[in-house]
Parts: C-alpha cells; structure tokens; sequence
C-alpha cells in the first residue's frame, strides 16, 4: 500500500544504513569470503599458497556412489550361508585401490538394505558429512514441532489468573536465561551413565525397574537425550512469545465464544489459534534457525560421538576449519548450511504465506 | 592515512627509546587457572629473568588451555603473534612448518644429558625445549595384584599381551571392581594419542610411516594394527574398561575409591595415589604387545616465535629457565618429571628411592614421542576418532581404513607438509 | 486460557497448583543441583550425584569453593568486562535494528524489498562459519582512538561489540512486531507534521515494550555466551569475558568440580538479574498498551 505519506527515499536510507551498513560489513562480506575460501584449498596455518580448486571441496563432500554387492559364491555357484547370514565380500575389496572401479576410491558405506541375494550400498565420498546431514535435519524436524507445541502447551498453562502465577512464569523460563554452555555441562552429569542422576531417578520413581541407559555413551540414546535436552532449555523462551501472543488476543472474543457455549476445544480452535498466526509463524522460524545452529551441546557433551551418532554441520564446519586446519572445508559446509536453509526458509514462506 | 608518517615517526621515537631502557618481550602460557605450582613457578621464573639482566623484560599473558592452540591460531592469521611460544611437544613441527616459530639457535651443548621427550627438533633443527617431561604407567595397586595372583611386572619384563589380557581376565572375574582397567576415555583431545599410540606402536602399527611421513597406508590400517585394534575393541566389549561415555569424575577418582583395579594414567596424578595408598602404590610399564614396551613422550615446551623481532632476548629467556634450579622447582612444585638425571637426584620425588623414582626410569627407557610432522595436529584428531569409534563398536578394518584415507588426503592437500 | 476466572473450588486448585509445580521441578532441578553442589566438597559432590541429596543442602556445607574460585581466577574481572560488552551490544542493537525495521515497514524507498530479503537470508549464516574472514577483516580494519588513526581491533572491547550489534534476526523481531501497528497512527502523525525521527521516538518505540524486551534478551544472550570469537580475537586477560573464563576451572587436568559450580553459579546470576529486570515488560505491556489484535 505504497502512499505518497509514506513514500520517503532519503529519511528510508538514512534510517536503515546503520543496520544495513553494520550487517553488510560484519556478515555479509565474510561470507562472501568464507565462499570465495571454498573454491581453494586456503588453509587455516601453511607456508603452501591457496589455489584455486573450482568446487572440488563441495564434490569431496556429496560425492556418491551406488553399488550392488554379491554374496561370496562356493564352487556351485549358491551363495554361502554362515550361521544363517549369507557371507559378502568385504566392501574394502572394491573401495580400495581397485582398478576396476574407479569411482568407488575411497568411498564409505553410508547405508545399505537387503535385496534377494544381494545387498545394496550406497557409498559416500563423505560419510561423516552425510551423517551430519542426517543429524541436523532430524534434529530440526523433531525440535520444531515439538518445541513449539511445548511452549504453547506451557504458555496456556501459565496464562492462567493464580496467586504466584508469575513466579511460576520466571521458574519455566530460568533455563532460557542459563548459558548453553553451563546447561550441556550440568546435563553431562545428568546423563552420566549406570548410577547418574536421571538413572537413579528414574529407577526411584519405577522402584527399581529402570534400567540404566547410557544416555550420551550410546548411538541410540545420544541424539535423542541432547534432543531432550535442548527443549528442555529453550522451550521458556517461546513459551514467553507465545504468552505475550495470547495476551493480544481480544477478551471480547472468548466472552463471546462463551456465551455461544462453545466448548474449550472450540474455543481454541476457533479464537485462540486464529488469533496466534503471525506468532506461530515467527516462533517456527526463530526455532529452525536456532535448531540449524545446534553447536555447543554437542562440543560439550558428545563432539559428535558416539559413532557419530551426534555429529552436526555446524560441529563439523567448526571442526574442519579450527580443529583440522581446514579453513576451505569448513567454508564449504558452511556455504551448503546456508543453501539449505535457505531453500527451507523459502519453503516454509511459502507454506505460510498469507492466502488473500 | 595523513597522519600515517606522523605517527609512525612518533611511534618509532617511542620504540627507540624504550629500547634504550628495557626492550618488553611478550610470552604467552597455557596454564591458566591451574591451581598447582605451575603457573606460579612460570611466574617466578618470569620476574628473575627480569631481575637477571637490564636489556628486556618479559611480560607473560595466560590462556586457558582449552583455549590456547585457537588463540595462538587465530594470532598468527592477524599477525600478532607474542615474542615466546609455550608450545605442546607433538604440536610444534606444525607450528614451525607454519611459520609460527623460528629455530631455537641455542648451542646444543646445553642440552646435554636430557631425556630425548623434552627436546623439541623439526627439520634437523632444535625448535622448542621443554623444562619438564611427562610419562604414563599402569596404575595400580601391590595387593590388588597379588591378591588375584598376577605378576608384578618391570622394565625389563613387562606384562605380555596374554598376561595382560590374562590379568584382566582374572580382575573381571574377582568380582571386586567396576571395571578392572581405567583407560581414560573420559579425556578427549590429546590424551587419546599421547596415551594410547604407544599400545598401537607396541603392536607394530603407527599413525603414520615415519619413514617418509607421506602416507598411513599400511601402518595404521595393516594386520598389526588391525590386531590393536580388535584388541582394543574387546577390551569394551568384554567390559574391562569403561567407554567413551565415561564420567570425568570417574576418571579422577575411580582408582582411589575402588572402582578401578589398573588406572593407565600420568604421573601427574600419582601423588594422590602415593598419599592414598602409600607403599602398596604401584607404577608400572607399559605391556609389550610385540614389539616392545613404549609410552608416550614431550609435554609443554618453550620457543621463539616466527615474527618475534626480538630473537635474542627470546633465546637468553628460554636459556635462563634452562637450569636444574628450576627443573628441580618445576618437579617439586608440579610433580612433572625433571628433565636431567642431575635435577631428579634433587628433586622430592624423582631421587633415588623417591616415591616416582620409577617414572624417570619409564621415561629414560620407553619414551617414545609422536610422530614429528606438521600433519600430526589432523593426525591426532583422525586417530582419537577411529579409536573412539572403534571402542564404540564401529568395524575395525573399515574404522582404520577411513583414518587412513582422511590422513592421506590431509597429507596430499598439504603437499606433503615440507618433508 | 486467557478467561480462566479465579476459581476457589479447593480441588481443582489444588490440581492446578500441583501440574504448575510439577512442570516447576522439571524446569528448576538441575539448577538446583548446580546451585547446591557449589557448596559442596568435590568428594560429597560427586557421591551425592546418586541420591536426591544432589538437590539438597546437606553435609558438608561451605562457601569454600566460591572462595577457591575466585582465587583461582580473576571472576569479577571476567563478569564485568561480560556485562560490559554485553550490555553496550544491547543497547547498540536496540536502536540500531529498531530503526532498520522501522525504515523498512512504514517508509518507502528503491532497494527496500530486495535489501530486506538479503538481510532475512543473512538471518541463517551460523557467526562460526565466518569468523575466520572477520577474523581476517578485524585485523586490519582503522579506529580513531586516542593516539590519532591507529589499524587494527585486535585485544580491544569493540572488536567484541561492534561485529554483533546489527543482526537479520532482531531486525526481522522488530519488523514483525512493528507490522502490527496500527498504521493510521503514524499516519495521522505524519498528516500532523511529525518527522520520521519523531515518529520514530515519539510514537512506535513507547509502544514496543514487548519487542525491545524479546529482542534485548536473545541478543544478551547470545553475547554473554559469547565463545569462540573472544577466544580468537581478545589476548588480554583484563578483556577476557566469562565463557573463556570458564577454562580456567574445566581445562584442569582433575577439575574441580565444585569450584566449576560455584563459578557457574555466579556467571549466572547477572543473566538472571536482567531477566527478572525485564519480565514485567516482556509479558505484561502486551497486555496493557492493547494495541495489537
């Protein structure tokens, strides 16, 4: 709705330069850098001089490769069959300085599934990379929704009219305001393994059934406890926006929703929700980005172990360009986060675009 | 960009003369917060250097160090490294290689009767020297072993590969601890080389071929390191040592209260283990899993860095801590192992029939330092993940394969690293 | 929901209390076993880890570690040099990125559409992945300090400051929040003569309590754990803040853990202390001003 009173290009500039000057200098030209690194082989320390390399970095990291392993076959031709398994040659057979097949060189299994006779694998140039993949997006997808659904839950909770109801505010939101940092430490002890605090509460509260997990020493456990972990911890922090959402919503709406003797499922359905669109929008958004940026749980608690069961991008774009020297590969994962999320943020954009 | 001459002159007045007086020499520590003698005995080291002579004064900045190979790092890309380094060991060719730190240039006659650890060469080139030496010993107690008939090991007949795994065997069966070996999982970063490439070393691999240091084919992933590692990955499969996810408080604590029977630990934590269990402590070697006995070598060490414009006065510092007086504090203060078999017979600890005499026996016969390569710093993170991977249960043959294609490439990517 | 009556029927209260106190200890328990165990004796600590005496205090209690702690490293030093850089980020943040979204929501002007969008694909670059450049940049860049044109922020507080104080994420906070202005204010206003920076001052920002408040918190936050840049760009200990201080207690070889909770105890109370300043703004001016919805 472009009107002459608001039309203004110099107060505009004038009063956007501060932040857009700020924002182009500090974060804008260093990615454009850290994207000019992953065309070369630039490392962090080296008398060598950085090249030009095109986009190898990005090829080392999503080559892939498809093969169909056949069983170990005796002299009749049947497959052999140990202990009930059929027996498979090693897939180092092929992957290793094996002339004929060059596009398996140093690749890795990343995974594989049974058909027939037959396994199939998928092998990849990068499977630690891969897995970081894996990790980030399914640590998106279940911190989200999950997240978001909390906080709301928790936002109706307290949006109640109760003596001390606003210690109760200030109590869920204290993990927010502790630092990442000092949370992954006290939940390291949390999750300390056989006789730790959440075993040995957890087997009071089942009387001694429980038995006791190795929450982050085990790769089915580990992805999910630091999952855990991370709501836990900022699940206060969108409760809050999502309250002060609430709070807009008129009290002449439910006043009205009551007199119509809707029930409280209505009630929510058809004035609270309605009412929570543009929050819902902006929390989903603030918690994808969040959730992409996971970093410090994991350099404190798991680096990424165990079996790479906790390895992220970001944790490997740190890992790779501090860690091991490798300013270009780590520019290079960097660049490809960024890509990522930005096809999903359009996405999501869209999905949520305002039907007229 | 006016004033740039104006102010250089000024500047250069100001240079010139402060020279004239005391030339200031930065020197920066990694051993921020350690509430042992360390810290203050570098600090004291420090002032009567200053005290020593009227040409410089060294004025020192501590990091922790968690923090201090990123901020050294991170210097060196701005430019602004300090005049003297305190470096790790194994770290110091790739600091070198680098240009982060110049040759030493001290007579080497100075460095007569050292223990091989503390001597930092790259290149045929003394880079670094350190004023202490650190080992490791399997930890444990005299009862504990003659209660479960097991051998005291020594120097010149340490436990077998099957005596070993024997030993464990009857400690797991006795019923009596948690776990019969502590290896230290718990500590992550360098520990995992520093301690545990000597078992691998004794098997008959190695990270990388320190023939020509080009390539780990067939060294860290041929038959000799494969058998380390499924020996490895038995020891936590069998339930001997306790794993990745092992508590640090564990690791601190769990020889002393019983949890542990044989802690693979530093001598750096043995005073407490004198204090708690006197005469029936025990340090012992290293298993000779075939090809010898070894552990591993070099800890912090002092040089000159590459851009200090003031080399000499670095020298005449590093010169000046080079004397038993302070190899002899340093032990005292920090229990570290003193660097000449003249400083130990002074020290508290390390003289004869001292309570840690025995790791300056360890480190005078076994020491072994990790291998000499700028590529070691990617080298030692490749390594820590395939043994913790391996101890998690990952196959070993494809593990050590991995490793080795991902040192190989960093080695190519590298050029070769200057060898 | 927002129409619940105060209700004195005694069961459902009591049921009411009971789920909010329930949710309570989910929230407060490991914080309580921080705070506690930072009284405690490393020995006591770690064995008290087994039972729900974590979480009490009982035994041996003493300010012990928190004398040790501040022994062991210079804490004030770390905290005020944190609240410092913090602090002036925030303050810095707030007009700089408030007057940015506010450009872009009620004037119009060339470029507008297509700067915000880059500014919202800005909002997703993780800060690890460019500290290495900025790294690079900082080094070189000129200052006018006291001595005339010097090059370089290295070792200095603005080189900790000025890199975060504008950010797509408080801009695009900002910019949804202003969104929801009614428009005819300001236009009646502009009708009535008002320069933008009045309107600005006069008119939007009185009613963003809420937002200022959201958008102050996150960029505190995000300061105050500030890591790995500190680490690579400030040398100096009298700089130093507190998240690289937290190495001098966990990169010991035995650490000590009860000075490491004392020490996370008091790094922990200023972010506290602002919250608390601030939660009446947070949630309750929504509700007051009225203006939204």
């Amino acid at each position: 709705m472009a009107s002459k009173l608001t039309r203004s290009n110099r107060a505009g500039w004038l009063m956007a330069l501060p932040g857009v000057g700020l924002i182009a200098t500090f974060i804008i030209v260093p990615f454009f850098l850290a994207f000019g690194f992953s065309l070369t082989n630039q490392r962090l320390a080296s008398p060598n001089p950085t090249e030009y390399v095109g986009f190898e970095n990005y090829s080392d990291l999503l080559g892939m490769a498809f093969f169909t392993l056949e069983p170990e076959r005796d002299e009749a031709g049947n497959a052999v069959v140990e202990d009930g398994e059929i027996q498979y040659p090693r897939l180092r057979k092929f992957t290793r300085n094996n002339p004929d097949y060059p596009n398996l060189q140093g690749k890795r299994e990343w995974f594989s599934w049974q058909s027939g006779e037959n396994r199939k694998v998928v092998l990849a140039s990068d499977v630690v990379f891969m897995k970081a993949l894996v990790n980030t997006v399914t640590f998106v997808l279940v911190v989200a929704p999950l997240q978001s659904a909390l906080a709301l839950g928790l936002a109706l909770l307290i949006n109640q009219k109760l003596r001390g109801i606003s210690l109760f505010r200030a109590i869920y939101f204290m993990p927010v305001v502790v630092s990442i940092v000092v949370v992954s430490l006290l939940w390291k002890f949390i999750y300390s393994p056989g006789d730790g605090l959440l075993n040995n509460l957890l087997s009071g509260l089942t009387f001694g059934l429980w038995q006791p997990l190795d929450w982050l020493g085990n790769p089915s456990t580990a992805l999910g406890s630091i999952i855990l972990m991370s709501v836990w911890q900022g699940v206060g922090f969108h409760m809050v926006i999502w309250l002060a959402g609430l709070q807009t919503i008129s009290p002449t709406l439910y006043e009205a929703a009551e007199i119509e003797g809707s029930s409280k499922w209505q009630t929510f359905r058809y004035v609270t929700w309605p009412g929570l669109r543009n929050t819902a929008v902006l929390i989903l958004i603030v918690i994808t980005m969040q959730a992409f940026a996971l970093y410090a749980q994991i350099d404190v608690m798991t680096s990424g172990g165990p079996l790479d069961s906790t390895q992220v991008l970001v944790f490997q774009a740190v890992e790779r360009g501090y860690g091991k020297q490798d300013i270009s590969g780590g520019s290079t994962i960097s660049v490809l986060l960024f890509l990522i999320v930005l096809a999903i943020s359009l996405l999501q954009r869209w999905l949520t675009r305002e039907r007229t | 960009m006016r004033y740039g001459p104006i102010l250089a002159a000024a500047m250069l007045g100001g240079m010139a003369s402060a020279a004239a007086a005391q030339t200031e020499l930065s020197l920066w520590y990694h051993g921020a917060g350690s509430a042992n003698a360390e810290e203050a005995l570098v600090n004291q080291l420090v002032e009567e250097f200053n005290a020593s002579q009227s040409d410089y004064t060294v004025v020192i900045e501590t990091f922790p160090q968690g923090a201090y190979n990123d901020a050294v790092g991170a210097a060196a890309l701005a430019g602004k490294l300090p005049d003297i380094l305190d470096v790790d060991g194994p770290v110091m060719p790739n600091w070198a290689w680098a240009g982060y730190m110049q040759p030493l240039g001290i007579d080497e006659a100075k460095l007569d009767g050292f223990l091989p650890g503390p001597i930092g060469r790259w290149n045929g080139e003394v880079y670094s020297v350190g004023l202490w030496d650190a080992a490791v010993a399997m930890t444990t107690r005299r009862s504990t072993l003659e209660d479960n008939g097991i051998r005291v090991p020594t120097l010149d007949a340490p436990w077998s590969l099957e005596e070993f795994n024997g030993a464990l065997a009857t400690l797991k069966a006795s019923g009596k601890f948690e776990y019969p070996l502590d290896l230290g999982m718990a500590w992550t970063g360098e520990w995992y080389p520093y301690a545990f490439s000597p078992l691998l070393q004794s098997f008959g691999g190695d990270i990388v071929d320190r023939s020509t240091y080009q390539t780990a084919e067939g060294v860290l992933n041929g038959d000799e390191a494969i058998a380390f590692g499924e020996w490895w990955q038995s020891l936590f499969e069998m339930g001997y040592a306790p794993g990745t996810s092992q508590d640090a408080a564990d690791r601190d604590t769990g020889l002393l209260n019983g949890k542990y029977a044989i802690a693979w630990n530093g001598n750096w934590a043995a005073l407490p283990v004198v204090e708690a269990f006197g005469d029936d402590a025990l340090f012992l070697p290293a298993p000779d899993f075939g090809n010898g006995s070894t552990i591993g070598a070099a800890s912090w060490q002092f040089g000159v860095s590459g851009t200090s414009e003031h080399p000499d006065g670095a020298r005449a510092f590093i010169e000046f801590a080079l004397q038993d007086r302070w190899f002899t504090a340093f032990s005292d203060g920090t229990g570290l192992i003193p660097v000449t078999a003249a400083a130990a017979a002074d020290t508290q600890n390390y003289k004869p029939g001292g309570a840690l005499e025995v790791f300056y026996g360890l480190s005078e016969a076994q020491a072994l330092v990790r291998p000499v390569t700028p590529g070691y710093l990617v080298q030692a993170k490749v390594f820590e993940k395939a043994l913790a991977d391996i101890a998690n249960g990952a196959d070993v043959a494809d593990t050590l394969d991995a490793a080795v294609d991902e040192i190989n490439e960093d080695i190519e990517a590298n050029n070769g690293y200057g060898h | 929901m927002a129409l619940v009556t105060p209700d004195n029927h005694g069961l459902r209260l009591w049921t009411r209390y009971s789920v909010l106190v329930l949710v309570a200890v989910i929230f407060i328990f490991p914080l309580l076993f921080m705070a506690m165990s930072s009284l405690k004796p490393d020995q006591q600590l770690l064995s008290d880890t087994n039972s729900l005496r974590a979480f009490l205090p009982v035994g041996d209690i003493s300010m012990q570690n928190y004398t040790d702690a501040f022994e062991r490293a210079p804490i004030g030093v770390f905290v005020v040099n944190s609240v410092l850089i913090t602090g002036a980020t925030v303050l810095f943040t707030l007009f700089v990125c408030s007057l940015a979204a506010f450009s872009f929501v009620f004037l119009e002007w060339s470029g507008r559409g297509l700067i915000f969008s880059i500014l919202l694909a800005t909002l997703i670059i993780p800060y690890e992945s460019i500290f290495i450049p900025l790294l690079l940049m900082v080094s070189q860049l000129p200052w006018i300090g006291t001595g005339g044109l010097e090059w370089g922020w290295l070792n200095t507080y603005r080189v900790q400051i000025i890199p975060f104080i504008a950010d797509g994420l408080s801009i695009f906070l900002f910019v949804q929040y202003f969104k929801d202005l009614p428009r005819e204010l300001i236009e009646a206003s502009r009708v009535e003569g008002a320069s933008w920076w009045t309107i600005y001052r006069r008119v939007v920002m009185p009613l963003s309590g809420p937002v200022i408040a959201t958008a102050a918190i996150l960029k505190f936050l995000f300061m105050y754990n500030q890591y790995l840049w500190p680490l690579m760009v400030v040398q100096a200990e009298e700089i130093r803040p507190v998240m690289v201080g937290l190495g001098y207690f966990t990169d010991q070889l035995n650490v000590p853990w009860g000075e490491v909770m004392a020490y996370l105890t008091v790094i922990t109370i200023p972010v506290l202390a602002f919250y608390l300043s601030l939660q009446r703004v947070f949630i309750a001016s929504v509700a007051s001003t009225g203006v939204k919805g």
